[in-house]
């Protein structure tokens, strides 16, 4: 018997009562969404920033290497064509767009339609997502009942940059992947 | 070695033993801080709790229709009925991919299995890549606690560590000067890597698509710069549908760390165009905890680790001196069911205050569990010791006149005995404990003369 008919064997032996799977209620949120996730953002120590001074920021950092792929604003950037994920090591900017923003906990939603390769958000210094300012939803149910429809291979919450907290308790910005996050609500 | 034996090695540091108790406590208060700002909150556990229920009751269904739409995905998708066969699948792709050096994020499962050990004596540098845990590999030790790897060391520790292993600056202890350390240590295994392993949070039935939960990011850097990426799954991880993960991601990272979310959540449907995702449906003794009615409940665990921060006993004896993979009150009903006499001590390593029943987001009733596990260890392997004195205790309250005798000896001994006799070694229980102020009179002769002054 193969391991998987085995497992199987095992559970039907015990032949449990099927208990009844809830329905999970609307839970309406009164709540001003657009404040509600920039403070969120803020809380997990991420920015929202304006396009003026999105601009301003790369063109005082004097980045070399920077990439976009927004849809949702023009930004002239550095890198032509990529063929392999490898190849960003260096990335030192990011600009992707998110499709929506969540209130209650700043997260962003991006699919495999955003970004060419799925590295792209973590292997970059610095990442910017342009998201929508009518794109904000109350809470987590909203957004997977929006996304329900999605065919992505890859779907993904950001919600702020790559942190830790693993020496003693500290807080610290920037583990592995982006070392900072700044939105843009257009 | 029971859990008391091993806890006295963690409290021989005093300074450090209080600053674990305190910052656990921390960070359990951080959780009730991000709970009480969700009005539904516990409309969510309850929800949580009956979909698990549902899981549990429906597994056999939710696992062929779990593995038949992530098979039309385009993953493949492995089971293993215990550790070995678990890690032999994993060792069997590594070799197909000739691949001698992995990188792996956070993962219980394995750690459960024995993982690492494994693919080492075959030859397969494992590389943990969560700070945390890669910290704790450095030391050769197992992580302490299952969100918080090495809550167990201080700065000090890792600065040193990190001096001989990353060649830091000697007492340098600044935290992000040693986490920028280990990120460049780390960044160059990742861009090496061929093969990256994860754990799994949460694998969707309806959609055959699974979710890794981290802050870091450290999965997302192995498995997207990897050509393979193998994932190992807890057959009890399973949701029905994805609207679920409302109410589940709305729960973890609150109850662990306090945070609203983990800042990454992703959600893997299928792999990169050319890559490979292989999926691990792991049993290792689910299936028995599943047949045991009293215990089945700690299945629906979502390894949130909000029990230990709330456990006086945990906060006060660390992670390793429950010895076993995953620590505290949940660690202490799931261990037993997979070695009873191993982990015989771990259900007594308790108050049953209850506040882990509490905090548990899935509404796991761990404290009763506790209590339950109590009568099956005494059951299986009683005490003589302990049976003896309860025999001795029941004739003495059984007979008024020895009751009486008894009471007497007892408060001429604690006043009168010196204490190197009365907490002598053979005293188990005068082990940080002291005993009360012995009265002059017993409760009787003081009711008897109280009377005769009245009348």
């Amino acid at each position: 018997m193969s391991s998987k008919q085995e497992i199987l064997e095992k559970i039907r032996h015990l032949r449990l009562d099927q208990t009844e799977l809830p329905t999970i209620p609307e839970f309406k949120n009164s709540l001003n969404t657009e404040e509600e996730f920039k403070a969120s953002i803020e809380a997990n120590k991420g920015e929202v920033i304006s396009q003026e001074k999105l601009m301003s920021w790369i063109s005082e950092s004097g980045f070399q290497n920077t990439l976009s792929f927004s849809q949702l604003i023009n930004v002239n950037t550095s890198y032509t064509k990529i063929e392999d994920a490898h190849e960003l090591d260096q990335l030192q900017v990011a600009i992707i767009d998110g499709q929506f923003g969540v209130g209650e906990n700043g997260a962003i939603w991006i699919t495999n339609d955003q970004v060419p390769f799925r590295a792209i958000p973590f292997i970059t210094e610095h990442l910017v997502i342009v998201i929508p300012k009518n794109e904000i939803v109350p809470t987590m149910h909203q957004a997977y009942i929006k996304t329900s429809n999605q065919t992505y291979s890859f779907g993904l919450f950001i919600a702020g940059p790559s942190k830790t907290a693993d020496i003693e308790q500290s807080l610290v910005i920037g583990a592995h992947g982006a070392k900072s996050l700044r939105v843009v609500l257009v | 070695m029971s859990h008391s034996i091993a806890s006295t090695d963690f409290l021989k540091n005093e300074e450090h033993a209080k600053w674990h108790d305190e910052t656990l406590w921390m960070i359990r208060e951080k959780r009730d801080l991000a709970s009480q700002k969700v009005p539904e909150w516990e409309n969510l556990r309850t929800l949580a709790s009956s979909i698990k229920e549902h899981v549990l009751s429906n597994l056999d269904h939710l696992l062929l229709e779990f593995e038949a739409n992530a098979t039309k995905n385009g993953i493949q998708v492995h089971w293993a009925k215990d550790a070995q066969e678990h890690n032999q699948f994993v060792l069997d792709i590594l070799k197909k991919q000739s691949c001698a050096q992995v990188v792996k994020s956070k993962s219980i499962l394995t750690e459960e299995c024995h993982l690492n050990p494994f693919l080492e004596k075959n030859g397969i540098e494992v590389i943990d890549t969560d700070l945390g845990e890669r910290i704790v590999q450095f030391l050769h030790q197992p992580p302490s606690h299952i969100v918080l790897p090495a809550i167990h060391l201080k700065k000090r520790d890792i600065s040193e560590l990190f001096h001989q292993k990353l060649q830091t600056e000697k007492g340098n202890e600044d935290p992000y000067y040693l986490t920028q350390a280990a990120r460049n240590h780390l960044r160059e295994k990742f861009l090496k890597a061929k093969v990256a392993i994860t754990g799994v949070n949460f694998g969707i039935a309806e959609t055959g698509e699974f979710v890794v939960c981290t802050n870091e990011g450290n999965a997302d850097m192995g498995v997207h710069l990897a050509d393979v990426h193998i994932a190992c799954m807890g057959i009890e991880k399973l949701i029905p549908r994805r609207n679920d993960l409302g109410v589940f991601l709305r729960l973890l990272a609150r109850s662990a760390t306090g945070q609203a979310i983990t800042n990454y959540t992703s959600h893997f449907r299928g792999p990169e165009k050319g890559k490979q995702i292989h999926l691990i449906l792991v049993d290792n003794g689910r299936t028995e905890q599943l047949g045991r009615e009293k215990f089945r409940n700690s299945l629906k665990c979502i390894r949130c680790g909000a029990c230990m921060n709330t456990c006086p006993i945990y906060r006060r004896s660390g992670g390793f001196s429950y010895q076993s993979t995953v620590p505290g009150p949940i660690g202490s009903i799931l261990s037993p069911g997979l070695d009873l006499k191993k982990y015989s001590s771990l259900p007594f390593a308790s108050t049953l205050c209850g506040s882990c029943t509490d905090v548990c987001p899935v509404k796991i009733n761990i404290h009763e569990q506790l209590y339950e596990w109590r009568q099956e260890i005494t059951k299986a392997n009683p005490n003589y010791a302990e049976s003896l004195s309860m025999k001795l205790a029941s004739g003495i309250f059984k007979s008024p006149l020895a009751y009486r005798i008894s009471g007497f000896l007892m408060r001429k001994l604690i006043i009168n005995l010196p204490d190197s006799l009365l907490y002598n070694p053979w005293n188990v229980w005068g082990k940080g404990r002291k005993l009360p102020k012995a009265p002059q009179e017993s409760f009787r002769n003081w009711y008897l003369n109280h009377r005769k002054d009245e009348q």
